[in-house]
């Protein structure tokens, strides 16, 4: 177990739930809108260094955004370089997933967001690594978000638009993962908002549970 | 002080600049192809800039942004001074993009604009390549095209800040096979240096080793397996790429 998280680079992948976009379509007609069809490859951002912290942190909401996003999600740590992997070779890469809180200021378009909204300090919380051998199927693990002790969401990874090695496959095509680095699945629609002085915790069978306290900003 | 991180004889060695090519520290003198050229920089964060160039935003059709159009980079997309970078089979648009580098020398969090070029360490060159072909409009410029592996090429060398009077005042150019095809200024830049150190302190802490790729002019073209790319920036350097399929 890796504590506390010093990962390479952590990335998120965007859109990969269904729901994520069914809701997408549900704001319109996509040809007409800025984003003109629905992405082909898998659409990621980078959590930057400065956005990781590990269990119990003090995050601050910035004085300017009234709530967060809470998007919990499961993070794939990478154990050897990954380039190009087929399917059937892509989980051998996974050193172990760990839980991920990843903090978003609620933004509503995705076509060219600013890095403030995702990169500011502290907003990739995430817990310790659980081995991969130690989780059969990702796939069903189930993940209930708590905010001050009251569950607000529970989700299941069965209904990804990429699954675990699908999404390895078509990231690894096109840029290579180190040892060390994290590809979170993806954040599944109704994640919740959360606000300075809220709890919120993440937990899933045989993880640890990974609780953040969000703070005023200026706090810390 | 000029400074270059180079492989020689199994070692991973800092050069300096030579009237030869590059020195050791230990005094030897190697010509520039006898040395294997790593990126001056082990990077921290790599935040690149889209259009941040009044005439390049005229050039790709868009407005110049009201706010700095950052977007972030992984390590493995850099290499080094006179490596090579693929382009894949059967795209129609890759285009470099010659760049300004200001690399971040201490700890900066809510820096004064007047203050940011004190954080400053020292400048580089990089060549941002671009594959449009795969250009989605979901968190534009999405990775595929601007994160692939070996695809922007930096240094050869690290200039520290006091050798550079004025990093707003520096000539741009890239040539194709010995063609001039680009040419600019960073006077044009839309959000200069110091202006973005104080835009991502303003929500973010950058720490020694984070990279800023400042953005690019005017005058990108489509470039071929066997091109040679060179990107120079006055005073900085002369970043040579060839490209292969």
């Amino acid at each position: 177990m890796q504590f506390p998280p010093q990962p390479g680079t952590v990335y998120g992948t965007l859109l990969n739930h269904q729901a994520n976009l069914a809701a997408l379509q549900a704001q319109g007609d996509l040809a007409a809108s800025v984003y003109k069809a629905l992405p082909q490859a898998p659409v990621l951002y980078i959590k930057t260094a400065n956005t990781v912290v590990g269990p119990d942190a003090r995050v601050e909401v910035p004085a300017e955004v009234p709530e967060l996003e809470a998007g919990a999600t499961l993070g794939l740590v990478i154990a050897r370089t990954a380039t190009a992997v087929t399917a059937a070779q892509a989980l051998s890469h996974l050193a172990g997933y760990v839980l991920i809180m990843d903090l978003t200021v609620p933004h509503a378009s995705v076509h060219r967001p600013p890095v403030r909204h995702r990169n500011r300090d502290g907003f990739c919380p995430m817990g310790a690594r659980l081995p991969a051998a130690e989780l059969a199927d990702p796939h069903t693990l189930e993940i209930v978000v708590k905010v001050n002790g009251e569950e607000r969401q529970r989700f299941k990874l069965d209904a990804l638009v990429r699954g675990l090695p699908q999404l390895l496959v078509d990231v690894t095509e096109f840029m290579t993962l180190q040892a060390g680095d994290v590809l979170h699945v993806g954040v599944p629609e109704g994640a919740p908002r959360v606000r300075a002085g809220d709890v919120v915790t993440i937990e899933a069978a045989g993880f640890a549970p990974l609780t953040t306290h969000l703070v005023t900003e200026g706090a810390i | 002080m000029r400074t270059a991180r180079i492989v020689f004889d199994g070692q991973i060695h800092t050069v300096t600049p030579h009237a030869d090519g590059v020195q050791l520290p230990d005094g030897r003198v190697l010509a520039e192809n006898q040395v294997l050229w790593l990126p001056p920089v082990v990077p921290g964060t790599i935040f690149a800039l889209g259009l941040n160039y009044a005439d390049h935003a005229k050039e790709l059709a868009f407005k110049p942004p009201e706010e700095p159009l950052v977007f972030l980079k992984g390590p493995n997309a850099l290499t080094g001074h006179r490596g090579q970078t693929r382009r894949p089979a059967g795209v129609k648009f890759m285009h470099y993009e010659c760049e300004l580098v200001a690399v971040i020398g201490r700890e900066a969090r809510r820096v004064k604009r007047e203050d940011a070029l004190s954080y400053v360490g020292g400048y580089t060159v990089a060549n941002d390549y671009a594959i449009r072909d795969y250009l989605e409009n979901f968190y534009r410029p999405n990775l595929r095209v601007k994160n692939r592996d070996g695809c922007t090429p930096l240094g050869p060398w690290l200039v520290s800040a006091d050798e550079v009077a004025d990093p707003q005042a520096l000539a741009l150019t890239t040539t194709v096979n010995g063609k001039l095809t680009q040419q600019g200024n960073t006077r044009d830049m839309v959000f200069p240096v110091a202006v973005l150190i104080e835009y991502l302190s303003s929500f973010m802490t950058l720490k020694p080793g984070d990279i800023i790729l400042t953005g690019t002019p005017d005058g990108v073209v489509d470039c071929q397996p066997g091109d040679e790319v060179v990107t120079e920036i006055e005073g900085i350097g002369r970043l040579v790429n060839t490209i292969v399929s």
